[in-house]
């Protein structure tokens, strides 16, 4: 553990493992959101399923408001890993909520090593499907 | 499919405006996406692409592949930044992918992602309904 100014350039508290946080506010998926998702990838839809990486959009969601609630920057965040586990595929009607916890914490190189996991259920409370982020924070000093 | 199958390798261009137009579709606004100045200022060579684009194209070619089979587990590692370019031309990612595995109604891919001859993904792997 690093002391001078470490609570100034690292954020991150070590007390969040295992914490799990608030649900976020039920998305309500459309066929007109699949849609600019898909084109947003350069395929076209047709109807039906959404993407396999479409429920990115509810965990990102949990994220974001996990980062606010820690006061972390974003812009300091790097993609290490996700992984998706589906019961079935998001299908428009669909009205989905993200619940994430925390997983692991740990510190390499002045970079912050956050693993959370967010559950994405339903409107009947069903799990639609399970994913695991790992995120770099970049510590100032990184 | 059957285990050890090739598969026939897939191409997509990525450009900035592409990433903008994910960004707003995806709902992640993080500038190191769009603006060299923030993503230069945290070490990166420039601006990237969102791991989760990248992801999707991989997921696109399992969807080619598969005929749009049910996923039913994706996952990876961001290994290596695509730096998409402020340019016209963008960058090519090209996806490949083999069959490991076909048991119990499920298809294991085996992927690799390249960009530049660069792997960008670490151990992407799709489990497909077959």
């Amino acid at each position: 553990m690093r002391f001078g100014g470490y609570f100034d350039s690292m954020p991150v508290d070590q007390t969040l493992i295992g914490r799990v946080f608030p649900a976020t506010k039920p998305y309500a998926v459309s066929e007109e959101r699949v849609r600019e998702f898909v084109s947003a990838t350069g395929g076209t839809y047709d109807g039906g399923a959404a993407p396999a990486t479409f429920p990115i959009v509810l965990a990102f969601d949990a994220m974001n408001a996990f980062l606010e609630s820690e006061s972390i920057d974003l812009f300091r965040i790097v993609h290490g890993e996700q992984r998706f586990s589906y019961q079935r595929p998001v299908r428009p009607g669909d009205v989905l909520t993200a619940t994430l916890s925390v997983a692991s914490l740990r510190q390499i190189g002045g970079n912050d090593i956050i693993g959370t996991t967010s559950e994405i259920t339903d409107q009947s409370g069903a799990v639609v499907c399970a994913t695991s982020a790992t995120l770099v924070h970049r510590g100032v000093d990184a | 499919m059957t285990p050890g199958d090739a598969l026939e390798p897939q191409r997509y261009v990525v450009r900035r405006a592409d990433l903008v137009r994910y960004a707003g579709a995806s709902g992640d606004f993080n500038p190191i996406h769009w603006s060299d100045r923030v993503a230069t200022s945290v070490g990166l060579p420039g601006v990237i692409a969102h791991g989760m684009f990248t992801m999707a194209l991989a997921a696109r070619a399992v969807g080619t592949w598969t005929d749009g089979a049910e996923v039913l587990e994706l996952g990876c590692k961001f290994t290596n930044p695509v730096v998409v370019p402020d340019d016209d031309d963008g960058v090519v990612i090209d996806v490949g992918g083999t069959v490991k595995d076909v048991a119990d109604g499920r298809a294991t891919i085996a992927l690799e992602v390249t960009c530049a001859g660069q792997k960008v993904l670490g151990m992407p792997k799709a489990v497909v309904r077959a």
